[in-house]
């Protein structure tokens, strides 16, 4: 199976709150805060490589992933980071993110599939800077291909993935025909939510995403990593949303501590009159 | 003309309340455009959800039914939303941002060819031009945007816009043709649905939000429901919660879940990560219940209890439940 993965760098998002507007408000100033990839699309990356490998024999990939930024040349640290945890080849796509909304990403992406062909495109489900949740969507439809979002669950099956979705209420199996594209969920890096066809069933992953050892991170320096211009894949390079302004959130005034359940309760009956 | 496009919600053939927000919405858009609204209903036996919708004060409730749109596919639902809005010369087609909305509005928008405002908390207007506010960096951070293209697709945030009322007059139902999906609704396939009974308020609509964390472990429900039902509460539960199975998936509160703005949410165990103050930081009394005094919970609690959690919650149980006779 071969696989691409859509890998965006995010400024930290555990420092999220230490992101600045300056008082002209023409801006999110990150200054200060490192660069991370968004960890919804490490998730997208370790279940690729988990749907391409025995979990029994992780070093051996059966079959191809093909990891692809959208970004400036310092990105490319973000696509080694990901080369040296098993990812085959990267791709970058020169452009900075003021230049680039959801739609001309979905476009993009969609030119760079059909050259690249993969059976599977794997992504985040939301990127935790922008917060849009959409590329996936949005590729899906342009290419006229299936798709099964908020994956919290992966299973190969012959030519098509049974996909356990988060949706509201619980839990809804799709099965999609390949090719297609997943947009993954949090869960998806549990022990036992995805499965190649290879792997067995009793076999369990370590909880979350692996890591790259030494020699692994040594050896991806020589894998290939190619540059692509984005005039090279769409034409098209207007933005159909614009943004005007930013603006600080409302701030909450500072509350109380309380001496004990008693006191909460009279508090919250007299004070906030909400029982 | 300049007429807006609520993409309603469906269940077991009923309206979802999700629907009522976007419809606050399509008021305000509308009056602004000098244009109407129309509340386009999909799916198979659903003639009770658009007899609902048909009381929303819209000009018109459009219906698209068939058989193969009896279980929700966005591949299936995103050719009837386009086609209707092609149509009719839609200005504006917008959902609220629950599991459905974000999975079917960008599929829409990109058939049409159209700008995605995602996930709105509020909408600016100026005369006849539309501006979005949205959250982004865990809602530490809001953008204003606009989109540039003739049709928008537009998400709100269901806590942001309050569900709007029946309004007197009834709409006009009309029937409108299911347009012909496209080669990847032949290559999905619904296979089941593992629904989470509860008879519990919804987590985006409740009053009173319960939340427990990490700290809880396999005593969740025993610790959170009694708390929860006093309170005729929502449970939710943090990312941690979720992750250990404590409390399923779908009752996570946060940036990546849900996002609730109750009158009164209580944390409990919960140490107050970024991405879980994104979804409750609206809320308009904060209660939050943890034994280190220096969690970062605190910093956005109105009412702070420094304690353990398996004395406190079930004395605070108690003591609510006495304090009402
Ligand atoms: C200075 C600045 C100015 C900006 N101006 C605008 C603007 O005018 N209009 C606007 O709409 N946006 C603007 N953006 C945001 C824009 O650059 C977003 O990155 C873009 O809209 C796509 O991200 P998203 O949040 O919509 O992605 P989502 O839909 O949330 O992302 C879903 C998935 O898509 C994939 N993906 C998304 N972006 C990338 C990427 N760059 N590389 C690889 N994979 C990716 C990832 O797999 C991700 O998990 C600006 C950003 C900056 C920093
Ligand atoms: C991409 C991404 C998305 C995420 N999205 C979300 C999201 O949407 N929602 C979300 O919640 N998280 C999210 N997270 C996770 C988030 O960063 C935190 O890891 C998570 O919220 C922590 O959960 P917790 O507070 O239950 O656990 P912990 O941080 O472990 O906190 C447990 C708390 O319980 C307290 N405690 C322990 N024992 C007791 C006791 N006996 N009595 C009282 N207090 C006690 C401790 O003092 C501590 O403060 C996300 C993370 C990532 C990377």
């Amino acid at each position: 199976m071969k696989i691409l993965v859509a890998l965006k760098r995010v400024a930290d998002p555990d420092n999220a709150n230490k992101v600045k507007i300056p008082p002209s408000g023409d801006r999110i100033d990150t200054a200060g805060l490192e660069w991370k990839p968004n960890p919804f699309d490490e998730y997208a990356l370790e279940a690729a490589l988990r749907l391409t490998e025995d979990g029994k024999a992780p070093k051996a990939r059966a079959g191809e992933v093909v990891v692809v930024t959208f970004g400036p040349k310092e990105t490319e640290q973000t696509l080694r980071a990901a080369l040296a945890t098993g990812a085959d080849r990267a791709i970058r796509v020169d452009v900075t993110d003021d230049k680039l909304d959801g739609a001309l990403v979905a476009r993009a992406l969609k030119a760079l599939v059909e050259r690249e062909k993969p059976d599977v495109v794997l992504m985040g489900k939301q990127a935790v800077d922008g917060d849009s949740n959409q590329v996936g969507q949005s590729l899906a439809e342009l290419l006229d291909w299936p798709m099964a979002t908020f994956a919290a669950t992966i299973q190969e099956e012959q030519g098509a993935l049974l996909v356990g979705r988060e949706v509201d209420g619980g839990v809804a199996v799709l099965r999609v025909r390949l090719p297609a594209v997943v947009t993954v969920d949090l869960r998806i890096v549990a022990p036992t939510s995805v499965y190649s066809l290879k792997t067995a069933r009793t076999h369990k992953y370590n909880d979350g995403v692996r890591f790259a050892a030494l020699p692994a991170i040594m050896a991806s320096k020589k894998k290939p990593l190619a540059e692509v211009k984005l005039a090279d894949l769409t034409a098209d390079s207007g933005l159909k949303v614009q943004y005007h302004g930013f603006e600080p959130p409302p701030a909450r005034k500072a509350g109380i501590k309380v001496k004990d359940v008693a006191d909460l309760v009279a508090r919250l009956k007299n004070e906030a009159k909400v029982l | 003309m300049a007429d807006v496009l609520v993409v309603a919600e469906a269940a077991e053939g009923k309206l979802k309340k999700t629907t009522h927000s976007a419809v606050t919405f399509a008021r305000q858009a509308a009056a602004a455009l000098g244009g109407t609204y129309s509340i386009l209903v999909i799916g198979s036996g659903v003639d009770a959800a658009a007899t609902e919708a048909a009381t929303l004060g819209a000009a018109k409730v459009l219906v698209a039914q068939d058989g193969s749109l009896g279980v929700y596919l966005a591949e299936r639902y995103a050719p009837v939303v386009a086609e209707v809005a092609k149509a009719r010369g839609i200005a504006v087609v917008v959902g609220t941002a629950s599991g459905y909305g974000k999975d079917l509005l960008p599929r829409v928008a990109a058939r049409l060819d159209a700008g995605y405002a995602s996930d709105i908390t509020g909408l600016v207007t100026e005369g006849s031009s539309l501006k979005y506010r949205r959250p982004m960096f865990a809602g530490n951070a809001f953008g204003l945007c606009s989109v540039a293209t003739p049709i928008q697709v537009v998400s709100v945030r269901q806590s942001a816009f309050a569900a709007a009322d029946a309004s007197g007059a009834q709409s006009p139902v009309e029937q409108v043709a299911v347009a012909r999906p496209g080669a990847a609704a032949e290559r999905v396939e619904f296979v089941s649905f593992d629904q989470v009974k509860s008879t519990r308020p919804e987590l985006a609509e409740a009053k009173v939000v319960v939340s427990g964390g990490r700290a809880l472990k396999e005593k969740f429900n025993q610790v959170i429901d009694p708390l929860a039902d006093v309170l005729g509460a929502a449970v939710g539960a943090s990312r941690a919660a979720c992750d250990a199975g404590y409390a399923p998936g779908d009752l996570q509160v946060g940036q990546t879940g849900k996002i609730v703005a109750p009158q009164l949410y209580v944390a409990v165990g919960i140490s107050g990560a970024i991405q879980h103050l994104a979804g409750m930081k609206g809320s308009k009394v904060i209660v939050a219940i943890n034994k280190d005094a220096d969690a970062p919970i605190f910093q956005v609690a109105d009412y702070g209890l420094v304690a353990d959690l398996f004395t406190a919650v079930p004395e605070l149980t108690k003591q609510i439940q006495a304090s009402r006779g």
